[in-house]
């Protein structure tokens, strides 16, 4: 603080702190109480606000533990985004170290070129794509169908078509931390164990997995929360089968008008990114700092 | 197992840089031979090539015998120490060491032993759970060089292992590595472009040039009898004076040049009428006269503890170094006299230039 008012003067200073209580007052702790005190209070009409009905209880959460249908998609999202950042890491990583540790600086910048072009696009628009590219009479049917390896058209859309969009989707989020950590192996590292005797299987594993970890453990903890928390690729190319949670706060929210029922949703679904979050650090023995870096 | 190495005109080219040139010796079974070099001369390409992480565009490389072409670094029977050591810094001590026998899919109790083995060899006893990064740089040395050995290799290959310690590690080390080599007897290759380095360890060192091989020879004989002008001064210090050759005959060799005629033994491409070049050590510089005498201007004398080292100009433009031992420090010339020299026609060698 000193050291603030030192180097920026009084005046500015108070201005910066300012500035920063605002942003976390008001953008961070404002809509997350208030969310919370939504959750909490019955979904009542204006007139009984306020009145004998309006008290604080768990009820809305418990409606969900309780309502099988809401659960299960619930249960479904949190091991689907799981599956979503394990696919993700699997695309992600060989092109990560193929990228870091074998690429000349010309396939270097050409790779990142064709990785980042798509993400100049709009999300929804990406995932359109997506939508067109899978559809029954699209042309990944047709490509299939006329090159014989199907008899008649697949429908992708449902739990296949969410997840290819989704790792299409995230596959930034996974690969620029991956391959940073790899950037920063010492190509002797990996020479040195292959001149030891080690299989590639096992240089990845023993060598550069372990470096890479806080990259890995970044990834994975960005695509499940965007996975977690995606709206999109559901809705456009999910299909009845295949609900996503964010799709029933989506409804509760404008459809069903209960926005406490919502809230209480949403409520849950923060904790569970919140605890999946820390989970994958305590299991990388990563910490915060590591994956801001 | 200890395993020679030969290397039969061998030569890389990447891209449009030649990097080695024909470069053919063979290094005997057991024996500690450097390949002495100044950077980007292609030293680490040779090494490179007998690990087996390159392959070399022509020639080939034969260990134990055996021709190695196709066979990765995993299949050879060498192992290599890196210049940045590369111990892997996630895992401890021991785990580093017995890496290449989990490689090989040998017990753990088993490569426990073998690593705890090494680590007496090395007198580390103890240190097996540390992680490398709380050692010193001398024990990070040692333990790359159980960790190599661990896998018992008939060759082993160091690239300039030394060059990141301090001085008086280094001479340590130096003394180690030797005894370390004769203790085990395994083939070692060491590259280095410090001469005093590969002159103090090495039964025979090859001199490596811009990618061609200049000498093959023991230590006393390069500093002795240089093949070629790069030998005469990359190895050691050297006063050269440039010449004509004037007459060559059984043996020694007399050459014409500014600062009168001088002779010495006759070396490679000394014939008369070439242009030529005589090369005296600077212990072999004597203060005085009789034959072979030289007058210079002395620049400055800096005593160094065993001998005082005199700088300055011969008459003819060349640079003058001759080292005058402690005990016959009342003879050195002061810095701005002029003063004179004379060396023994079989302390001097004549080469041809070019």
């Amino acid at each position: 603080m000193g050291d603030l008012k030192n180097r920026f003067g009084g005046g500015l200073s108070t201005i910066f702190l300012a500035l920063v209580f605002f942003w976390l007052a008001g953008m961070v702790l404002a809509p997350n109480l208030m969310m919370i005190d939504y959750a909490l209070r019955p979904n009542l009409p204006p007139a009984a606000l306020g009145g004998p009905d309006d008290t604080y209880s768990l009820s809305n959460i418990l409606y969900l533990a309780n309502e099988p249908t809401h659960r299960a998609i619930f249960l479904k999202t949190i091991w689907a985004s799981g599956l979503v950042a394990a696919m993700t890491f699997l695309v992600c990583y060989p092109i990560a170290f193929w990228m870091a540790q074998r690429a000349t600086v010309g396939q270097l910048s050409i790779a990142l070129l064709l990785i980042i072009i798509p993400f100049f696009i709009n999300e929804v628009l990406r995932t359109l794509a997506w939508f067109i590219i899978l559809a029954y009479r699209g042309p990944l049917n047709s490509a299939l169908t006329g090159m014989g390896i199907i008899d008649a058209p697949i429908r992708w859309q449902g739990d296949g078509g969410v997840l290819a969009a989704m790792v299409y989707a995230y596959i930034l989020f996974m690969l620029l931390p991956i391959y940073n950590a790899i950037e920063s192996l010492e190509k002797a590292q990996i020479e040195a164990a292959r001149d030891l005797g080690a299989s590639p299987w096992r240089i990845h594993t023993r060598i550069v997995i372990p470096h890479a970890k806080a990259g890995i453990a970044t990834g994975f903890v960005f695509t499940f929360m965007l996975a977690a928390g995606s709206y999109v690729a559901p809705a456009l190319l999910g299909s009845p089968g295949s609900r996503w949670f964010t799709e029933i706060i989506y409804n509760w929210f404008f459809e069903g008008g209960d926005w406490n029922r919502g809230a209480a949703y949403a409520l849950v679904l923060l904790v569970l990114c919140l605890s999946a979050v820390l989970i994958t650090l305590k299991i990388a023995r990563v910490n915060l700092a590591d994956v801001a870096k | 197992m200890s395993h020679s190495v030969e290397l039969a005109g061998i030569g890389m080219t990447f891209g449009t840089t030649r990097a080695v040139s024909d470069v053919s010796f063979k290094v005997q079974a057991e024996e500690f031979f450097s390949i002495l070099g100044p950077s980007g001369c292609g030293k680490t390409t040779i090494l490179r090539m007998i690990a087996g992480f390159i392959e070399p565009t022509e020639g080939r490389v034969l260990i134990g015998e055996r021709d190695m072409k196709g066979l990765g670094p995993n299949q050879r029977p060498t192992a290599m120490i890196f210049q940045s050591l590369a111990l892997f810094p996630l895992m401890s001590v021991r785990d580093n060491i017995a890496f290449g026998l989990e490689a090989r899919g040998v017990s753990r109790a088993e490569r426990h032993r073998k690593a705890d083995d090494l680590l007496r060899l090395i007198a580390l006893e103890g240190y097996g759970d540390r992680m490398p990064g709380e050692l010193s740089g001398g024990q990070r040395q040692r333990v790359a060089i159980a960790r190599a050995l661990a896998v018992e290799p008939g060759v082993l290959l160091l690239d300039e292992p030394l060059s990141a310690l301090d001085l008086k590690l280094r001479q340590h080390m130096r003394a180690e590595l030797r005894a370390l080599q004769k203790r085990t007897g395994v083939t070692f290759i060491y590259i280095t472009h410090d001469q005093s380095e590969a002159l103090a360890m090495s039964d025979r060192v090859a001199v490596m040039s811009a990618g061609l091989l200049q000498q093959v020879a023991t230590p006393r004989e390069l500093y002795d009898n240089p093949a070629t002008p790069f030998v005469a001064r990359f190895v050691g210090e050297t006063n050269a004076i440039a010449g004509r050759i004037a007459m060559v005959e059984g043996g020694t060799a007399r050459i014409d040049t500014d600062l009168g005629p001088l002779t010495g033994r006759a070396g490679q491409g000394a014939t008369v009428g070439a242009a030529g070049t005589i090369y005296v050590r600077p212990e072999a510089l004597m203060p005085g006269t009789g034959t072979n005498a030289l007058t210079a201007q002395i620049e400055r004398v800096d005593f160094e503890g065993a001998f005082a080292l005199v700088h300055g100009r011969f008459d003819g433009g060349a640079a003058l170094a001759a080292s005058i031992p402690s005990t016959r420090l009342a003879e050195a010339p002061v810095p701005g006299s002029r003063a004179s020299f004379a060396f023994a026609p079989e302390h001097a060698v004549v080469l041809g230039d070019g």
